[in-house]
C-alpha cells in the first residue's frame, strides 16, 4: 500500500546537515520530512574525525564557520546533549620552514575574522606543549576550536528533529525527485509518496545524483578519509593536533583513546561503505609514535573509513538550485562539514523560510559548476586538503 | 594449477591441519598461518612446554585423535610454509596482512582457507569481570596449555559439552570441583539420545563425565540463574538460582561458557556473504557443502564456518582443499568428497541433537540487573545499552554499538556480541536475523602502534 | 598493587619442578617457571594483573586464548603484551599503574 507523506519541506539525507536543517525548520514552524536511506547520522557525519575547527579554513568559509562556531556551544539546549563537544583548541603543526611560512601567512590573511590564532616557532611550541616530540618547525594554535563526538551528535540533532516533530524516515532511499505543481514529488523506499513546497538535497556524498536529476550536475568525487583509534590512555593529549598538508591529525577523547587519522581508504563493492587503506593507517601510526613517543608501547584496536563528498575547490555547494525554484542543495563538504553543518542548517533554514541569508555563501553556489563537465572521475590523492 | 602465489591456510587447528595435509597431497606447498606458539587449535592445544603428561593425561579419550594430528602436521613441516605465531589481521584486495613478532608482513593469495575456530560464546550476570572468573575454555586451557587450574576450588557453569568435561578434567588434575551449575533443565539432556544416534561413542564419553562427577560426590543442578559472584576483589562464592530458591557456594573461581562462537571477522573482511544460522544463534559465512564461498578463491573450513566440533572440523578441512584444488584445475576424488560431505552432514544433525541437549540460556537478561556490565572492555551496563536503544528507538545492531560503544573496546565485540544482539532483539521484539550483525573491522585484534614494516 | 594482594589465584599442578625464571612486578621481586605464560606468572603470585580503565576494578584475563583482550599488562620500558599468549621471560618487569603515566 502506497504511504502519502506532505510537508512544507522535505530534507533528502539525515547527515548532520539535514538533521540540523530540520531541526531548525521545525523550530521555525515548518512541517519537515527528513528522509535517510540507511539510519541518520550513519555515514560521514557519525563517523568522521570529530575536528570542531575553524583554523585552516578558507576565508570564504569563516563567516559560515564562526556562525556554527557559536552554535556548538549550545548544543545541550538544541539537541539535548553536550556530545563531548569542548573548546580543546586546535594545534596546527609545520614540519618544515616552508610549512610554517604558509601557517604565517594564513594568519595573517584571516586576521580580520577574530580566530586569535597563536603562532610558535618549533621550539616555543616544544615549551609550551611538553607532549609533543618529533621535527617540528613551529605551530599555530586556535585555542578555541575544539572537538566533539560526532557519533553522539549527529544520530541526536535527528532525534531532536523528531522530537520536535519532524517526520523522520530512515532506511528509505530517495529515488526520484521532481517538479510537481508548486513544489516536489519525491518517491522514497518501496512505497512511500512524499510531495512537498521545498526540498532540500543534503544527500552528502549521493546528491549528485539529485543534483542531476534538476540538470545542475556537480563535479562530486568521493573521498574516504582513513582513521585509526587506540586502546584507552591515559590523558596527555589536550588539543586536537593537525598538521599543515593535512597528512596527519590526532586528538585523545576523554574516555582516553587517541583518535588520529590521514591518508585515504576505499569504497567496497558497495560503494556506501568504505574501509581505511591499511597504507594510509600505517603511515598515520608511524607518524603518531613520532610525534608521541610515549605511545609506542600503545595498541591500536580499530581502523574506519567514511564516505565523504569532495569538490574541486576545495569548497562545498550551498545554496538554492540555479534551475529549480525551491530546490535548495548543501554537499560537498571535502572533508570539513562536521564543523560548519549546524550553520549549514541554520542558513538552509533562513533559505527557505525567507529567500536569504545573513551568512554569505556566495563562494558556494551550484552555478560556479555550470560550464563544467559533468564527467568527473575520483582522482586519488589529488586532494591531500586537512580532514579534520 | 596454474596460478603462482602459493595456497594459504589461515589457522592451525584439526581443519586447517587437514586442509594442509590434503593440499601438500596434492602436490601444492601451502603457506600455513596460525597465532598459536604451537599448531593444534583449541581441543588439541599442546603444552607450551612439555611437562611430563601423556596424551592421555591431556585429551582424555581424543588422545589418540590428537596424537595422529600432532604427528602429521609435524610430519608436514618439510612440505609447508609454516608460519607461527602470526597473526592475520586483515584481508584486502587478496592480500592477508599479518603481524609476526612486532613486524607487519603483507602476502598475496589467490587462494585461501580460513580456518579460524570458535571462542567461547559468553553472556554477563553480575561480577563475570571479578578476578577468578573465567571461561570454560579458558579454565581447560589454564589446564592444558600450563598445567594450572584457575583456582582450588571451582564452580562450573553454563550449557554446552565443554562445562562437563572441563570440570572433570579439573578433578581428574586434583582441584576442588564446588559444583557443576547447568543453566538447562534436566529433561534438555533426554535430546542426548537422538544423538545416540548419530554418534554414540560421543554420547557415551560425554555422560560418563557426568557420571564420575556424582561418583566424585559433585553436585550437579540444573535449571540455574546466577545471581551474582560473590567477592568485591576477587571470587569468594557463587549465588544462584535453581527454581524458586537461591543458594550460594563458596569457591574461590567460577568457569562458565555457553558453547561457542564462530571466528568469522576474516571471512567478512574477505568479503564473504553471511546468513543467520538458527542452530548457532548468529551469522556465519555463506558456503556450499564443501567450503566454498562467494568469493573467488576463499574457502572456509572447521568452526569458522559453524560450531561442528572437531571431527567435522578435519571433514570440512579435506573437503575445502579438495574444493580448492578442484577450483584450480586439477583433479581432486570426486567419490572422496561426496564421501566427506555426506559425513558433514551426518555432523551436522548430531549438532541439532546436541544443540537441544546443551540449550542456550533464553531469556538471560529478565534476571540480570541493569548494573551489570555488558561491555567488559568499554565497561558499558546492561541498564546504559538498553536506556541507549530506547532513546532512539534502535533497531539494529551496528548502530547500537555506535551510540551505546558496546562492542567498541578491544576484543572486538568477541565477548559482549551475543549479549548486545540478545538485549536488542528482546527488548525491541526483534527477531535476530532482524537486528543484523556486527560488521567486522580491521584490525581484527590490537596491533602495536610501533608495528614496523617487516619483510614479505 | 599487586605487592598488597599476594594471595595466589591460579594453582600449579604440573610443570613445578621448572626452572624458576625471575621477574618483578612494582619492583618486588617474584619468580615463575620455565614454561609459563605472562599470565600465568602472575596469577600463580597474585589475584590480579591489572585495573580496569574505567572504573579501577581489579582484572586477570579471562578467555586465555587470545581473544577477550582483558589480560593487557604493562612493562616498563612501556611495551605492553598480551598475558595469556606470551612466554614469560627472564627479568620482565611489570608496572601497574595505568599506561602512559610518568
Ligand atoms: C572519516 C571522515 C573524517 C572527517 N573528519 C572531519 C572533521 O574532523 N571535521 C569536520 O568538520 N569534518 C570532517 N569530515 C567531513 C564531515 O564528516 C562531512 O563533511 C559532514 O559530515 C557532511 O555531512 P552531510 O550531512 O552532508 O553528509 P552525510 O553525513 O554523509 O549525510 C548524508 C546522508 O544522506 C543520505 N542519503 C544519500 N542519498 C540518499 C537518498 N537518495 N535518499 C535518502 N538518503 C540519502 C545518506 O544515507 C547519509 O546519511 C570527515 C569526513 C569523514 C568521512
Ligand atoms: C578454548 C576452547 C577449548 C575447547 N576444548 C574442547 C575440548 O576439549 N573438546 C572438544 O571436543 N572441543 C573443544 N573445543 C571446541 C573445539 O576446539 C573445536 O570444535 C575444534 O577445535 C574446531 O577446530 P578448528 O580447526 O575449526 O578450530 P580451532 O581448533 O579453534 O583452530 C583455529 C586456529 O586458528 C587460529 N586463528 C584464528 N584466528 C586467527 C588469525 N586471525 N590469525 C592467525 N591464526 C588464527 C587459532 O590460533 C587456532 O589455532 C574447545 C574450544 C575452545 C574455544
Ligand atoms: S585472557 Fe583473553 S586475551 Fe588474554
Amino acid at each position: 500500500m502506497t504511504r502519502r507523506l506532505s510537508a512544507d519541506v522535505a530534507v533528502i539525507g539525515g547527515g548532520l546537515v539535514g538533521s540540523s536543517a530540520a531541526l531548525a525548520l521545525r523550530r521555525a514552524g515548518l512541517s519537515v520530512i527528513l528522509i535517510d536511506k540507511g539510519f541518520c547520522g550513519a555515514q560521514a557525519s557519525g563517523v568522521n574525525y570529530g575536528g570542531v575547527r575553524r583554523q585552516g579554513r578558507s576565508a570564504a568559509q569563516l563567516p559560515l564557520s564562526q556562525r556554527a562556531h557559536q552554535i556548538w556551544p549550545r548544543l545541550k539546549e538544541l539537541i539535548g546533549i553536550d556530545g563531548e563537544y569542548q573548546r580543546s583548541g586546535h594545534l596546527k603543526l609545520a614540519r618544515t620552514p616552508e610549512d610554517f611560512a604558509k601557517l604565517e601567512h594564513y594568519a595573517e590573511t584571516v586576521k580580520s575574522f577574530g580566530l586569535d590564532l597563536e603562532l610558535y616557532t618549533g621550539a616555543m611550541a616544544k615549551a609550551r606543549f611538553p607532549w609533543l616530540s618529533g621535527n617540528i618547525a613551529g605551530a599555530s594554535l586556535c585555542p578555541d576550536d575544539g572537538q566533539a563526538n560526532p557519533r553522539l551528535v549527529s544520530p541526536a540533532f535527528a532525534k531532536a528533529a523528531r522530537d520536535a516533530g519532524a517526520i523522520v524516515l530512515e532506511q528509505n532511499a530517495v529515488h526520484a525527485a521532481v517538479r510537481a505543481n508548486d513544489g516536489f514529488a519525491l518517491q522514497a523506499g518501496a512505497d512511500c509518496e512524499i510531495t512537498c513546497r521545498f526540498l532540500i538535497n543534503s544527500a552528502g556524498a549521493w546528491a549528485n545524483k539529485i543534483a542531476a536529476d534538476f540538470a545542475e550536475p556537480a563535479p562530486l568525487s568521493r573521498i574516504y578519509p582513513s582513521m585509526v583509534v587506540t586502546e584507552p590512555l591515559a590523558p596527555r593529549l589536550p588539543v586536537s593536533l593537525g598538521e599543515e598538508g593535512g597528512g596527519f591529525y590526532c586528538r585523545q577523547v576523554t574516555r582516553g583513546n587517541y583518535i588520529m587519522g590521514g591518508g585515504r581508504g576505499y569504497a567496497l563493492a558497495d560503494p556506501d561503505f568504505s574501509r581505511p587503506s591499511t597504507t594510509a593507517a600505517q603511515s598515520v601510526m608511524k607518524r603518531a609514535t613520532a610525534l608521541f613517543p610515549h605511545l609506542a608501547g600503545a595498541h591500536v584496536i580499530r581502523f574506519w573509513s567514511g564516505t565523504e563528498g569532495q569538490l574541486p575547490d576545495n569548497n562545498p555547494v550551498i545554496g538554492p538550485s540555479g534551475t529549480t525554484p525551491g530546490l535548495f542543495h548543501a554537499f560537498g563538504f571535502c572533508g570539513a562539514g562536521f564543523q560548519v553543518a549546524p550553520a549549514v542548517g541554520a542558513v538552509l533554514c533562513d533559505l527557505v523560510t525567507s529567500g536569504e541569508t545573513v551568512t554569505p555563501i556566495d563562494a558556494f553556489s551550484i552555478e560556479r559548476f555550470r560550464n563544467m563537465s559533468s564527467q568527473h572521475n575520483e582522482k586519488k590523492g589529488t586532494h591531500n586538503e586537512t580532514v579534520e | 594449477m596454474n596460478d603462482t602465489s602459493p595456497a594459504v591456510v589461515v589457522g592451525a587447528g584439526p581443519a586447517g591441519i587437514c586442509a594442509a595435509k590434503t593440499l601438500v597431497a596434492a602436490g601444492l606447498r601451502p603457506i600455513v598461518i596460525d597465532e598459536g606458539l604451537r599448531a593444534g587449535g583449541q581441543i588439541y592445544r599442546r603444552p607450551f612446554l612439555d611437562d611430563g603428561r601423556s596424551a592421555t593425561d591431556l585429551y582424555g579419550s581424543e588422545a589418540a585423535k590428537a596424537t595422529r594430528l600432532h604427528r602429521e602436521f609435524d610430519a608436514l613441516l618439510p612440505s609447508i610454509d609454516y608460519r607461527p605465531q602470526t597473526l592475520v589481521w586483515n584481508i584486502a584486495d587478496n592480500q592477508l596482512h599479518l603481524m609476526a613478532n612486532g613486524d607487519h608482513q603483507q602476502i598475496s593469495f589467490q587462494n585461501l582457507i580460513l580456518s579460524t575456530g570458535a571462542t567461547d560464546r559468553v553472556l554477563p550476570f553480575p561480577g563475570w569481570t571479578l578476578p577468578g572468573v573465567y571461561t570454560l575454555g579458558a579454565a581447560q586451557t589454564a589446564l592444558k596449555a600450563q598445567g594450572c587450574t584457575i583456582g582450588r576450588k571451582v564452580v562450573f557453569l553454563g550449557s554446552g559439552p565443554l562445562l562437563y568435561l572441563v570440570a572433570w578434567q579439573y578433578l581428574k588434575a586434583g582441584a576442588s570441583v564446588a559444583a557443576v551449575l547447568d543453566t538447562a533443565p534436566f529433561t534438555a539432556k533426554l535430546n542426548l539420545l537422538s544423538a545416540f544416534r548419530f554418534d554414540p561413542r560421543l554420547v557415551l564419553i560425554g555422560m560418563s563425565y557426568a557420571a564420575r562427577l556424582v561418583r566424585r560426590g559433585v553436585k550437579l543442578r540444573y535449571n540455574v540463574r546466577p545471581t551474582g559472584v560473590d567477592g568485591s576483589q576477587h571470587v569468594e562464592g557463587l549465588s544462584f538460582k535453581s527454581g524458586a530458591k537461591t543458594h550460594s557456594i563458596a569457591c574461590d573461581a567460577v568457569a562458565y561458557g555457553f558453547a561457542l562462537r564462530p571466528e568469522t571477522q576474516l571471512a567478512d573482511l574477505a568479503g564473504c556473504s553471511f546468513r543467520f544460522d538458527d542452530r548457532d544463534r548468529t551469522w556465519l559465512p555463506v558456503t556450499d557443502e564443501t567450503g566454498r564461498t562467494n568469493r573467488k578463491g576463499v574457502y572456509l573450513a572447521g568452526d569458522g564456518s559453524g560450531i561442528a566440533g572437531a571431527d567435522a572440523a578435519e571433514i570440512s578441512g579435506e573437503l575445502a582443499a579438495l574444493a580448492l584444488i578442484q577450483d584450480s584445475g586439477a583433479v581432486a576424488d570426486p567419490g572422496r568428497m561426496s564421501v566427506l560431505a555426506g559425513a558433514r552432514r551426518r555432523k551436522a544433525k548430531l549438532r541439532d541433537a546436541l544443540e537441544k541437549a546443551f540449550p542456550f540460556p533464553e531469556n538471560w537478561f529478565e534476571q540480570v540487573p541493569g548494573e551489570t556490565k555488558l561491555c567488559r572492555c568499554e565497561e558499558i551496563t546492561v541498564s546504559s545499552v538498553v536506556d541507549t536503544l530506547h532513546g532512539n528507538d534502535l533497531r539494529e545492531l551496528n548502530r547500537l554499538k555506535a551510540l551505546s560503544r558496546a562492542g567498541m573496546g578491544r576484543c572486538q565485540g568477541r565477548m559482549c556480541s551475543a549479549a548486545l544482539a540478545e538485549v536488542l532483539s528482546s527488548t525491541q521484539k526483534l527477531t535476530l536475523t532482524e537486528i543484523g550483525r556486527l560488521r567486522a573491522q580491521a584490525p581484527v585484534k590490537p596491533l602495536p602502534l610501533s608495528l614496523h614494516e617487516g619483510g614479505a | 598493587m599487586a605487592a598488597h594482594h599476594s594471595r595466589s589465584q591460579f594453582q600449579r599442578h604440573f610443570r613445578r619442578d621448572e626452572a624458576p625464571i625471575p621477574f618483578t612486578i612494582d619492583g618486588i621481586a617474584y619468580s615463575g617457571r620455565r614454561g609459563d605464560t605472562v599470565l600465568v606468572a602472575i596469577m600463580s603470585v597474585t589475584d590480579r594483573l591489572r585495573q580496569s580503565e574505567f572504573t579501577s576494578e581489579p582484572r586477570a584475563g579471562f578467555c586465555l586464548i587470545g581473544a577477550c583482550q582483558d589480560c593487557f599488562v604493562t612493562l616498563a620500558c612501556g611495551m605492553r603484551v598480551r598475558a595469556c599468549t606470551t612466554p614469560l621471560e627472564a627479568q620482565m618487569a611489570f608496572i601497574t599503574r595505568e599506561s602512559g603515566n610518568e
